[in-house]
């Protein structure tokens, strides 16, 4: 079962849906007890960072998914802020994230070569995978696009957690993995094929 | 690379989508949601729906149409109309929505943009400056309302303010191009350019997709908004939903893939 944790940000429906429509087994989180069933977990996030730190720890759950992806390594995968909240800290925030991945997240750099760089980060851009199989991005296409909405990108300290790249005003790191924990920066929800790929991956990997 | 965005444009009024010509003679062009099962399966790059009867009704927005739009999009979403508060756009975020437009209550209301920009952050919050040229000089005027309302506010300046203010994309939407598939008010959109660094998305009078490739030519990364052009077919405009192919995307953003 996938639990998809509803901390009232993010589009939770848009994840169901495409589940659902896989026929995969989901399901929404409400409450620390909705996740005694959770195999896999999605954190999503649409959002400033302090924000959803403040509203995870409302909804009671925090302390449950700590244990679920710290102690028993259920693979997790947050989407936009809900990846950055997995970093240590934020530029954006004043809040300590949760800390599952050792790294920060960074304001882009605000000039580009010739003008100023747009902010946010806003549409369509190539992910570029380090390694496709086994991974997130297992048979994605070599052109595959995702939506991105987004002023900060995450900083893993340790440079194999990075798993895809992407360039604007130079490479980012687009996507994360650290053993059972995953993030990606764009939305898969809204990213058409390409995102029902990377979900279906997603439900398919085997973590050893 | 980052691709410029083609995005359609929804209005809602009485519960139904329609198309306007300089903002007036409605014409009803659809469902919303049946519009949106459509623009799913053409892949589109996200779309905005305006109800454009909130403000001018002076009523809050149509929570439940927002759940039903926002679990059935498969492309990010923007939801404008009626919002006026911290509060509901909170409330419109949990519902899924990626993007929310902020028109009249920005320009009423001091610091509700800075607000909302701190709770769910810049990259959510829209500003939509609905605008025509001044009748009484060279430059142009906001208009709120359904363009019934000359606040008299610079747009460029306007624009400025926005940006300091925590806003993380300006739509611009020519009342005077509204509808007319004339091609976008290239002059408008080069002077909100040159004001501002945030992402901008122009609406007014895109007619075929040679004005979306004169404007990505002209503005590289840019959104091209459009409603007409999405809806209407030929010249007696018969209601048939389009929009371009993956491959039409990529010719039209031809000059920006080359150049890199």
């Amino acid at each position: 079962m996938i639990s998809i944790v509803n901390y009232g940000l993010g589009n939770i429906q848009a994840f169901a849906n495409i589940y659902n429509r896989l026929h995969i087994p989901v399901t929404i989180a409400n409450t620390s007890g909705d996740l005694a069933e959770a195999e896999k977990i999605i954190l999503p996030g649409v959002g400033a960072f302090d924000w959803a730190m403040t509203c995870l720890d409302a909804s009671g759950m925090r302390e449950e998914l700590d244990s679920l992806v710290l102690k028993k390594k259920k693979p997790i995968l947050g989407v936009c802020v809900g990846m950055q909240i997995m970093a240590k800290q934020s530029d954006e925030g004043k809040l300590e994230g949760l800390g599952w991945i050792d790294g920060e997240v960074k304001k882009f750099k605000e000039t580009g070569e010739n003008t100023k760089l747009q902010l946010p980060h806003m549409g369509w851009n190539d992910v570029v995978p380090i390694t496709k199989e086994k991974s997130l991005f297992n048979s994605m296409s070599d052109h595959a696009l995702f939506y991105f909405l987004h002023s900060y990108h995450f900083l893993p300290h340790e440079a194999a957690q990075a798993v895809a790249m992407t360039d604007y005003n130079g490479p980012f790191v687009s996507a994360v993995c650290c053993g059972n924990v995953f993030g990606v920066q764009f939305h898969p929800e809204k990213s058409h094929h390409w995102g029902v790929q990377l979900l279906k991956n997603f439900a398919e990997l085997e973590i050893c | 690379m980052l691709r410029p965005r083609i995005t359609p444009c929804l209005l809602v009024h009485n519960n139904g989508l329609v198309k306007t010509i300089r903002f007036s003679n409605p014409k009803y062009v659809g469902d919303p949601i049946n519009a949106v099962r459509i623009f799913n399966e053409k892949e589109v790059d996200e779309i905005i729906v305006l109800d454009i009867d909130a403000t001018a009704q002076g009523r809050d927005p149509d929570y439940k149409l927002i759940k039903n739009l926002a679990a059935e999009c498969r492309m990010p979403l923007c939801y404008g109309g009626g919002v006026k508060t911290v509060e509901q756009v909170e409330r419109i975020v949990s519902l899924g929505v990626e993007k929310i437009a902020i028109s009249n209550a920005a320009i009423r209301t001091t610091d509700l943009i800075h607000d909302t920009a701190t709770r769910v952050g810049n990259q959510s919050i829209v500003v939509v400056m609905d605008v025509r040229k001044s009748s009484s000089s060279a430059g142009y005027e906001i208009f709120t309302h359904n363009g019934t309302k000359n606040t008299g506010i610079n747009p460029a300046e306007f624009a400025k303010r926005m940006e300091a203010d925590g806003a993380g994309e300006v739509v611009v939407n020519s009342i005077d191009n509204d509808g007319g598939m004339i091609g976008y008010d290239l002059k408008l959109i080069q002077e909100i350019r040159d004001s501002i660094s945030l992402p901008i998305t122009a609406l007014g009078g895109a007619g075929t997709l040679k004005d979306i490739a004169r404007l990505i030519e002209r503005f590289g990364i840019i959104g091209a908004a459009a409603g007409s052009l999405f809806f209407f077919k030929g010249k007696y405009r018969a209601v048939l939903i389009n929009y371009p192919s993956r491959s039409e995307r990529d010719s039209l953003c031809k000059s920006r893939l080359n150049s890199k």
